[in-house]
């Protein structure tokens, strides 16, 4: 397959792990935070580590968009789901997440018309199929997801179609960030940026992060070599002593980003004033809401939303694990109370959760002692 | 005893994976089983006068019934047969019950009917009895057919969990992931298109071109349907204590059922199969496992795919080409219910 197969060659992911031993000073300890969970479960599925020195740590950021979710958003969700009598469709990775009273999967067991799609546009084709039914639409994601439901909500509009509606979730990413370098325990030397948010609002948005805080920055692509090539030119950066942000994913992210997608957004979202963030508590200008021009097809207008807030379990240490503070396995519950079966917390859950991806991928290689080759 | 806590169904249960096995060990097996703590296998055996016979039973549910390379009725006598096999058993008869819907128009019921008779006939198989329900339009999509298959064992094959040693061999009969991509395609809810059809077939004569050359050096079979390679080899870690490890670019797998996976996140090691098997081989046996595979019809894509070891105890490792390893789980919930 064109633009896979060639990032997973072999030979090639051999040689920019040559060069990142070459380039890392082995009297350094480094701190890399990949921001975006697609990154993660990546670095996990791919084996990463086996090909990265020691001294090369890397951090796991809060870009899963399922994972910074409160609960109390789910369950809000839910219960419009129920009380209203409504489809309630999602994406499959918001299926297994838990509520306060269980996870979607589980109120669909309960009765209530439970949906996975694709896209928010299949959401839409199920609003046109169940005319006498209403459909909302549960719509979680950062910028990369946030285009495809606005253009959704202005097909559900210049088409008349009203028995569908948006509960919006969408958060931005920046301000996530930003929220990071402010936490006074996270020590960091660069970043690896977001690839897929990127294609949407392209690499000026992170060069604060460069100027201001001395940090370098590259966004970067999702395969094994894109990975390690964006090591390579952050090490680079930090031998040499910059701070710039680069672009390793330029077949995907244009530096300006999609112009075409950035005003749809603005058709439709407005900033909210702020957001509360699973761990990370309330955030300034985090969030977008449904500008009023399209507040028929705002589910939190049209329906009485409780408004639930639910404190994470205080043992489950999301918050800490969201921040990079904790690595997943140094959480209380993780593997024993929390699984990717009997999830507390989200990032047990999605795929782009590095509970669920060190989980899955990782945890039981610590019982090896020796590195495994490869089979013949 | 029951330890099943779970405080309702959901489709998990019956996707074949960790919820499955819980359901099955904490609720059915230690009210229902002769047994309650015997290995659970595809088949079972029963002695009977001095001789014993194997006996399975599957019940099919899979949507929509017709589907690129074949039907529900093709897959129920398949299915069952193949349980056999793995299980080192000759299927001899079948037993049948069909679920239809009010309203099932006729030649829909007959064309899989036909189906079944030519699935029969190719796997040299007797249908001797059978029951039939109606249940209310809407109730039922169509049909469900349940069948139950019995067999006799072939003589030097012991198919034992337990007698799995680290430096055997896996095998693999083909690519993997074809029945699973081919019904999520052609429920038609995702924009995607491909060249691709189901995998069913009967397995038998694979297991017996296997049987005949290495019989002796072969000490697990499965055939991975639902919850694919990753779900039966983590049910053989758990049951032997041991690790298997596979080898990422052996794995054979067509390009539209990758491009697929990747498209949609899904892992192929988890998709259903419906006419493939893995088997565990004894190292010295290996090569004359493979040879025999190799040279029989639908058997030249098989290939070794792996070996087992001793750590990482009771779990699947995946390497790649260039170092990197993952560990690869059961399927955990249900990304694509009724698929068989």
């Amino acid at each position: 397959m064109r633009y896979v197969d060639e990032f997973r060659d072999p030979e090639l992911i051999t040689k920019a792990s040559e060069e990142i031993y070459r380039l890392a000073d082995t009297g350094r300890h480094y701190r890399i935070m990949e921001v975006c969970g697609g990154h993660t479960h990546a670095i996990y599925r791919f084996g990463l580590k086996d090909v990265l020195p020691a001294n090369i740590e890397l951090i796991h950021g809060p870009g899963c968009p399922v994972c910074v979710l409160p609960m109390g958003r789910i369950d809000d969700g839910l219960a419009v789901a129920k009380s209203q009598n409504v489809i309630f469709a999602a994406f499959g990775d918001m299926m297994r997440v838990p509520g306060t009273h269980g996870s979607p999967l589980e109120h669909k067991a309960g009765g209530t018309d439970v949906r996975i799609v694709y896209s928010p546009a299949d959401a839409l084709q199920l609003a046109r199929k169940n005319p006498n039914k209403h459909v909302m639409f549960f719509a979680i994601g950062f910028e990369t997801t946030a285009p495809s439901t606005a253009l959704t909500l202005m097909r559900a509009k210049s088409e008349g179609i009203r028995n569908f509606s948006i509960f919006c979730n969408h958060v931005t990413i920046v301000p996530a960030i930003r929220a990071i370098l402010d936490s006074p325990d996270m020590r960091l030397d660069a970043f690896i940026g977001p690839g897929h948010v990127s294609t949407v609002i392209g690499c000026r948005p992170y060069e604060w992060i460069a100027r201001n805080e001395g940090k370098p920055v590259v966004t970067s692509g999702f395969e094994p070599l894109d990975l390690l090539q964006s090591i390579v030119m952050l090490l680079r950066q930090l031998r040499a002593g910059e701070a710039r942000v680069e672009n390793q994913y330029k077949r995907v992210v244009p530096w300006e980003g999609n112009r075409a997608a950035l005003k749809a957004m603005a058709e439709v979202f407005q900033l909210r004033p702020y957001f509360e963030w699973r761990g990370l508590g309330f955030i300034s200008q985090s969030a977008l809401k449904i500008r009023d021009e399209y507040a028929e097809w705002d589910a939190e207008q049209r329906f009485p939303i409780p408004g639930t807030r639910v404190t994470d379990p205080k043992a489950a240490q999301c918050g800490e694990v969201l921040k990079g503070v904790l690595k997943p396995a140094q959480c209380k519950l993780f593997g024993n109370e929390c699984t990717p079966e009997h999830p507390i917390g989200a990032l047990m859950v999605s795929s782009e959760g590095s509970c669920a991806a060190y989980y899955n991928y990782e945890h039981r290689k610590a019982a090896l002692v020796t590195r495994i080759s490869s089979v013949a | 005893m029951v330890r099943f806590r779970d405080p309702q169904i959901e489709m998990a249960h019956g996707a074949g994976g960790k919820a499955s096995r819980r359901l099955v060990e904490g609720l059915f097996a230690p009210l229902l089983f002769a047994n309650a703590t015997a290995p659970l296998g595809d088949a079972a055996r029963i002695a009977t006068d001095g001789s014993s016979i194997a006996i399975t039973t599957d019940s099919f549910v899979v949507k929509p019934l017709k589907f690129p390379g074949g039907s529900i009725g093709e897959l129920a006598v398949n299915g069952t047969m193949n349980d056999l096999a793995v299980s080192g058993a000759r299927g001899q008869a079948m037993v049948v019950t069909f679920v239809l819907e009010e309203g099932l128009p006729t030649p829909v019921l007959e064309a899989e009917v036909r189906a079944m008779a030519a699935a029969l006939r190719r796997a040299g198989v007797v249908m001797v009895a059978g029951d039939t329900k109606v249940v209310e339009r809407g109730k039922a999509d169509g049909m469900y057919i349940t069948t139950t298959g019995i067999g006799r064992p072939m003589s030097h094959v012991r198919i034992d969990a337990q007698s799995v040693q680290p430096g055997d061999k896996v095998l693999l009969s083909g690519p993997i992931g074809d029945h699973g991509i081919t019904i999520l395609l052609a429920r038609g809810e995702l924009d995607l298109e491909a060249d691709l059809s189901s995998d069913t077939r009967c397995v038998l004569p694979l297991v017996e071109a296997m049987v005949e050359e290495a019989g002796p050096g072969i000490r697990w079979m499965r055939d991975p349907t639902r919850g694919g390679v990753a779900t039966s080899l983590n049910e053989l870690a758990r049951d032997c204590g041991l690790s298997i490890v596979l080898s990422e670019e052996e794995i054979p797998m067509r390009d539209e059922v990758r491009g697929a996976c990747e498209l949609l996140g899904l892992d192929p090691l988890h998709i259903a199969n419906e006419g493939q098997f893995l088997a565990v081989v004894a190292p010295e046996y290996a090569d004359a496992a493979l040879n025999a595979l190799n040279k029989t019809d639908g058997g030249e894509n098989a290939v070794i795919i792996g070996e087992v070891r001793i750590e990482p105890a009771c779990a699947v490792l995946v390497t790649t080409r260039y170092g990197g390893s993952r560990i690869v789980d059961m399927l955990v919930g249900d990304p694509l219910p009724r698929i068989c």
